[in-house]
């Protein structure tokens, strides 16, 4: 059987530019994102829809938006 | 979203800033402003004032956000560099420092109150309006002169980089959020 393989769009934070402000976590609808331990940001893959709407918000703009395949 | 209690704190930072152009000595609640970031980050490990209840933040968010006085491009690769905001860190260290020793001198008797509020720490703005006189050493109203200046210098810069850059760029290199991020690490033990 042939498994599909889908494109899937994710968050991805630059770990060590992040200010761990908490700014994306405000704005993720499926609070996919969250700060930990209050050193940086770390997204959940499992519930990230890649909509963008943490890295549109960061301040230190260090959120991209990726293509992973799943 | 919902909302919740916290997300109106805004109101609360707004109403600080106004408060100190009619009675200067209402700057002292501002050490509020300034312990509770540090004591979660001590006590819990985390930077959880500035994840919820920073009130500051959220007027750069409305203001740059909801009422759309920002670019929202991105901020600068040097403002985000460790050490542009640990340096910033310890210049705010420095003429916080030099705000308390202002401060003792008045208490000493060796220096009179100035009645100012010092902008960008250069701009000395007269502020005698919001001064009524004191029922304790005029060193009180010193420190509140020196606490406000602080504020309302973080405010112009938030300000001024929330316009230029994203609504919340000030959360890049603002001292308290460095400082409690700085904590967190230590505590939990990363690099
Ligand atoms: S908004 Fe950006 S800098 Fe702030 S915690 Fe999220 S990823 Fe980090
Ligand atoms: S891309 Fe969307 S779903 Fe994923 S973490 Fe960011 S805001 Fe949440
Ligand atoms: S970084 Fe500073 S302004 Fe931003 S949320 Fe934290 S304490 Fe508030």
């Amino acid at each position: 059987m042939d498994s599909v393989k889908k494109k899937r769009r994710k968050a991805a934070v630059n770990q060590n530019d992040c200010v761990a402000c908490g700014c994306c976590a405000k704005v993720c609808p499926l609070s996919a994102i969250q700060v930990v331990k209050g050193v940086a940001a770390q997204v959940d893959g499992s519930k990230c829809v890649g909509c963008g709407k943490c890295a549109r918000e960061c301040p230190a703009s260090v959120i991209e938006i990726r293509e992973v395949e799943t | 979203m919902k909302k919740h209690w916290y997300d109106y704190l805004w109101i609360v930072e707004l109403t600080y800033l106004i408060l100190g152009f009619f009675n200067i000595l209402f700057a002292w609640i501002g050490l509020f402003f300034f312990f509770i970031p540090l004591i979660i980050a001590v006590a819990r490990g985390t930077k959880g004032y500035c994840n919820r209840y920073c009130g500051r933040g959220q007027v750069f968010g409305l203001l740059g956000g909801r009422f759309g006085l920002s670019r929202k491009k991105d901020i600068p690769k040097w403002m985000k560099s460790k050490a542009f905001r640990y340096g910033f860190l310890i210049w705010f260290f420095i003429m916080f420092f030099q705000m308390l020793w202002n401060t003792y001198l008045v208490f000493a008797g060796a220096q009179n109150l100035r009645q100012v509020v010092t902008l960008l720490w250069t701009f000395k703005l007269p502020w005698n309006w919001a001064y009524h006189g004191t029922l304790f050493h005029p060193g009180v109203a010193q420190f509140a002169f020196g606490f406000y200046s602080v504020m309302l210098t973080s405010t112009v810069l938030g300000l001024i980089t929330m316009i230029l850059f994203k609504p919340r760029s000030w959360c890049v290199y603002c001292p308290m959020g460095t400082m409690t991020q700085l904590i967190c690490k230590v505590k939990n033990g990363s690099k």
